[in-house]
């Protein structure tokens, strides 16, 4: 599978990442270096394997904790590296006319 | 006595309770190294001399009333991606801006509460993506260790804890945090000449250390002994409700498995680590390791992790992956950079674009990919049934032998004008190391000798889940057998 530069735009777009039109050749090379590296993977016989997920090296239950509230009321520390608020909230550009 | 600076962590231990020292002049001792070579190793980005000569004071005061505690006046550095309360946090990039967090890492908080003095935030790869200190926002990193032939040309510390890496190593630091993705931690540790371990998945909390990939980040130190490892660790390790990864098991106590010995030992030798063009310097040492083991009475065991060749582009596209749904938070909102834009789209493309350097846009992009729609069974799905493989083949090896001795890296430190032009090049370099990571399972790094350039090479051991002990007790004896004892060019 190789990515054309249509893909490159639209991956880009997904992954909210501003592409100039200047770049996209030059990382459509270089992704596509990358997956065709990573094509070797299709050799493995995988028939039957169940995925892992996570990281622990043995399988183990996730705990559950009690469905309680244990913090809030810090809304100065949320906010204290806001680039943009208004008062008690962040500020973006308007979203709706 | 010694030079402050030359002390390991346990000494230094000693001759604070011994009164030999305070922990005001060990600490002054290693902000005047700093102040002296920062400025050219750049391994810290932030230093914070003044909080850290208040909290030695703090130390020395809780030593004088018999309160002391496991690292009481032991200065540290910290790797700039854990978050540190009212401290610059930077992960290396831009992106971030000037973000303080109003909290504080789990690990670091533990290592506080141990009584550690922290000297400051130690350089990385942009959010730990490199292997070479390189994709730094904040300048790359030098490698304090130079080619005899060639002490001109500039090496790389490893990546991505190289600033960690190389201030200890250049004696700034007694010992760091560092994190572990791929090799992050093992093979700056091996091209600095120090040792590093990277535990068990869930060992140490990941809370509070910027995101990179959920399912393979974890925390370790670096120090210049094992026994320095092994103290450090413990005081990191242990379980935390606020990450539900981290494993509720008691933190032995690593320290005394270091002179444990090897006797009865299986250490298994993998086939498939003898690599078509191994470096026959690599490989020799690699010998020289498992002579040193039979010789304190370990049983070499040869064997198989038949999908270990996998391992490399399994982990490019889970790690990616992970990464791009993990940096999805920095979107010029909440915290860190913002760049203008003229509607809310346009902000965050701009941000992103701006605030990230183009390896994490590179692993961003490919993490999107095979995760978008019709791609996700061929790319992501696949490398977690190969992972699970390679996860099976070191279980199957577990009924064979006790730990796993392999090289550490595929080279020594390289250049810093090497291996920039292909990123797949640059990846190989955690070839030996990454499968521990997808296995979940301990890695460490230990110097075990120079090459012929007077570079610093090392040897892993790799150990059952949750048997840390083991490894420690294999990196014991090794380190022992080589005595390691050449130091740095650039050093404190």
């Amino acid at each position: 599978m190789s990515l054309d530069a249509a893909t490159v735009r639209r991956v880009a777009n997904l992954a909210r990442l501003r592409l100039e039109e200047t770049e996209v050749e030059k990382l459509q090379a270089e992704l596509n270096g990358i997956l065709g590296w990573i094509e070797q993977l299709q050799q493995v016989d995988t028939e039957g394997v169940e995925p892992m997920a996570g990281g622990a090296p043995v399988e183990v239950k996730l705990p559950w904790r009690a469905d309680a509230v244990t913090d809030g009321a810090q809304a100065e520390k949320v906010l204290a590296n806001a680039p943009d608020r208004e008062g008690d909230y962040f500020g973006v550009p308007k979203v709706v006319e | 006595m010694m030079r402050p600076t030359d002390l390991t962590l346990a000494e230094g231990l000693e001759a604070l309770e011994a009164r030999e020292i305070s922990a005001v002049e060990l600490t002054q001792s290693f902000l005047d190294a700093i102040e002296r070579l920062n400025p050219r190793l750049n391994a810290y980005i932030t230093v914070t001399g003044e909080a850290a000569l208040a909290d030695a004071a703090a130390s020395d005061a809780r030593r004088a009333k018999g309160e002391a505690r496991a690292l009481d006046g032991i200065p540290l550095g910290i790797k700039d991606l854990f978050c540190t309360e009212g401290t610059r946090t930077t992960a290396g990039s831009n992106i971030l801006g000037g973000f303080v967090p109003p909290y504080e890492s789990t690990v670091s908080a533990n290592l506080k509460r141990d009584g550690a003095v922290f000297l400051g935030k130690l350089n990385l790869d942009e959010f730990a993506m490199g292997s070479s200190n390189q994709t730094s926002a904040f300048g790359p990193v030098e490698n304090p260790w130079s080619r005899a032939n060639d002490p001109e040309k500039r090496l790389v510390p490893g990546g991505s804890s190289g600033g960690s890496a190389a201030a200890v190593a250049a004696r700034l630091a007694m010992g760091a945090t560092a994190t572990d993705t791929g090799g992050s931690i093992r093979q700056p540790a091996a091209f600095c000449g120090i040792a590093g371990i990277k535990p068990t998945y869930g060992r140490c909390s990941r809370w509070g250390i910027v995101a990179f990939a959920s399912s393979l980040d974890q925390a370790g130190p670096v120090a210049r002994t094992v026994e320095d490892n092994a103290i450090l660790l413990r005081s990191m390790a242990g379980h935390d409700p606020k990450d539900s990864t981290s494993a509720n098991l008691p933190v032995p106590d690593f320290r005394a498995a270091v002179g444990r010995g090897v006797k009865g030992l299986r250490i298994g030798v993998p086939a498939e680590y003898r690599l078509d063009g191994l470096a026959p310097e690599i490989a020799a040492l690699w010998d020289q390791g498992l002579d040193w083991l039979r010789a304190e009475g370990a049983e070499i065991v040869p064997i198989s992790l038949p999908h270990a060749k996998y391992a490399l582009p399994t982990y490019y596209v889970v790690a990616p992956a992970e990464a791009s749904s993990n940096l999805a938070r920095y979107d010029g909102v909440r915290f860190g950079l913002r760049e203008k834009g003229s509607d809310l789209k346009d902000l965050y493309e701009r941000t992103r674009a701006r605030g990230f350097g183009a390896e994490v846009r590179r692993r961003i992009m490919i993490g999107t990919y095979v995760l978008s729609a019709g791609y996700y069974d061929a790319y992501y799905l696949k490398a977690q049934k190969v992972r699970a493989l390679i996860r099976r083949d070191f279980e199957l090896a577990w009924g064979k032998v006790d730990a796993i001795l392999t090289p550490a890296t595929p080279s020594a430190a390289f250049g810093m004008d090497e291996k920039q032009d292909d990123p797949v090049a640059m990846y190989l370099n955690d070839i030996f190391t990454v499968t521990a990571n997808l296995a979940g399972l301990p890695g460490l790094a230990v110097p075990a000798g120079l090459d012929g350039q007077g570079l610093p090479l090392g040897l892993q051991v790799i150990g059952r889940a949750f048997d840390e002990e083991t490894v420690f007790a294999v990196g014991g004896v090794i380190e022992r057998a080589a005595a390691f004892s050449a130091t740095p060019q650039v050093m404190a």
